[in-house]
């Protein structure tokens, strides 16, 4: 089965299994192992991409289902990795505000939620531009911590979301389908 | 956790999908969201020989007012039911019960009507389109037809839908003056099915002193979402006081037999049912008289 998509802004083409799951193909296939698979049953959130601008849960979820979509992985969030990447900074390698934020305030321990945890995060932050403390926590409770850092992980949205509502204004790339 | 082979098909029109699932009968899945098919293909519980992929087919996503009736397309996410301003207004039960499906992953993938179709006995839905009277409209190659919530639930995953049919809409009518509704729900913390789940939707009288009708869905409890008649019966025509409310919620099991699972045992569900019903009224009351 052919698919097509775009990964991190770059046009992907693939001949894939119809079985194959998408974060098998992120991970396998094209090498991008930032996605983590964690419980495997749509509950941990660990393998959390956006999907045309949406966060989804790439380990249910074919790749066939994502053809003709747009993923954002944690690889293609900094701006130098994807152009017109979202975050408002110019392609100068700049962490994206949430990565900043988990930086900046201690938000991973052992880091194997991160991933997942930031593009939920990214999502809220497109959705909502200054949610208080139970927006975030609502948010994010597909996403599970094992080292239950949570409250750092808000304090980092926190700080994101600070952060992008000063940097002003705030564009979403035009191929996202999904204006913030 | 990799579901076992099968061939894919997605078909571009809803026509050419319903010759395909009559083509293919029961060795065939749809294949909308995902949210519902794929957990259990992970785990070889379903290992259907086609997939139908009819998450791409266009126009079955839709909010929309259609002679007096609220339609909704059967592939419209619970994300967008939860932010529609037409349900908001019209029918705040449904974006109410959207809300407290799954997590916002789930939310932006799982589609109404595969969560209907697929009739999880943890499911959200069921409660509210119950207690909501929707009909659901099911086509097949030779035409549609209409299906009262209140018949779809047939058992566990088990719905009125024939094989070669495909649910494509779920009609409401909106709400009425003085009348108001609520979902009331315990859930599973890890997946957050409900363990129990009580809609309620009450029309009271003028004052807003009286129940004149009520109608409960409940969903969780037993292998199928059902109408708590006993509980309607005790509240319709009543004079609202805290006394017939809780009297009314100890009847939200009667007639069922409870599932009982590692989650929560038969005799807790019960309870729970009770609990959770009487919470869902007392706060339908109060919606109901904010519009008064």
């Amino acid at each position: 089965m052919e698919i097509q998509l775009r990964v991190n802004g770059k046009p992907q083409q693939s001949s894939v299994e119809p079985r194959l799951l998408l974060v098998h193909y992120l991970r396998d296939v094209l090498g991008l192992t930032g996605t983590h698979i964690g419980c495997e049953t749509s509950i941990c959130g660990a393998c959390t991409v956006l999907l045309d601008g949406q966060a989804v849960k790439s380990c249910t979820l074919l790749a066939v289902q994502a053809t003709g979509g747009e993923i954002t992985t944690i690889e293609g969030l900094a701006s130098n990795a994807q152009k017109g990447s979202g975050n408002g900074a110019a392609g100068n390698g700049a962490l994206h505000a949430v990565q900043e934020g988990f930086w900046e305030k201690h938000g991973l321990q052992c880091g194997y939620c991160t991933p997942g945890m930031i593009l939920a995060a990214v999502d809220l932050l497109q959705r909502k531009k200054n949610p208080n403390e139970r927006e975030i926590r609502t948010a994010l409770s597909g996403n599970l911590c094992r080292c239950t850092g949570y409250q750092h992980i808000v304090e980092a949205v926190q700080y994101a979301a600070k952060k992008m509502s000063a940097r002003k204004p705030l564009k979403m790339a035009a191929s996202s389908g999904r204006t913030p | 956790m990799i579901p076992a082979s099968f061939e894919y098909q997605a078909p571009k029109t809803l026509d050419e999908a319903l010759r395909l699932v009559e083509r293919h009968g029961d060795e065939a899945k749809l294949l909308a969201g995902g949210h519902s098919l794929l957990p259990l293909m992970k785990l070889r519980l379903a290992t259907p020989r086609y997939v139908i992929d009819i998450g791409h087919l266009r126009g079955m996503s839709y909010i929309r007012e259609e002679n007096g009736q609220i339609a909704i397309g059967a592939l419209t996410t619970h994300t967008e039911i939860e932010q529609s301003a037409l349900l908001a207004s019209k029918c705040p039960l449904l974006p109410e019960t959207a809300a407290q499906i799954g997590d916002v992953q789930v939310r932006n993938r799982g589609t109404i009507g595969g969560s209907l179709a697929h009739a999880d006995p943890g499911a959200d839905y069921p409660a509210a389109i119950l207690a909501l009277d929707a009909e659901i409209i099911a086509a097949n190659t030779s035409g549609t037809r209409t299906i009262p919530a209140r018949d779809f639930f047939v058992d566990m995953l088990t719905t009125q839908l024939h094989p070669g049919e495909i649910l494509t809409q779920i009609r409401i009518a909106p709400r009425r003056a003085q009348s108001g509704a609520a979902y009331e729900k315990l859930h599973q913390p890890a997946s957050g099915f409900a363990i129990v789940g009580v809609a309620a939707n009450v029309l009271l009288g003028e004052g807003g002193k009286t129940i004149e009708q009520a109608a409960i869905g409940i969903t969780g409890l037993s292998a199928r979402a059902f109408r708590a008649e006993a509980v309607e019966r005790a509240l319709s025509g009543k004079h609202i006081s805290e006394k017939v409310i809780e009297d009314a919620s100890r009847n939200g099991a009667e007639g069922v037999e409870p599932l009982s699972d590692l989650h929560a045992s038969g005799e807790y569900r019960r309870e729970m049912a009770r609990v959770f019903t009487r919470r869902a009224v007392a706060r339908a009351i109060v919606a109901a008289r904010g519009d008064a």
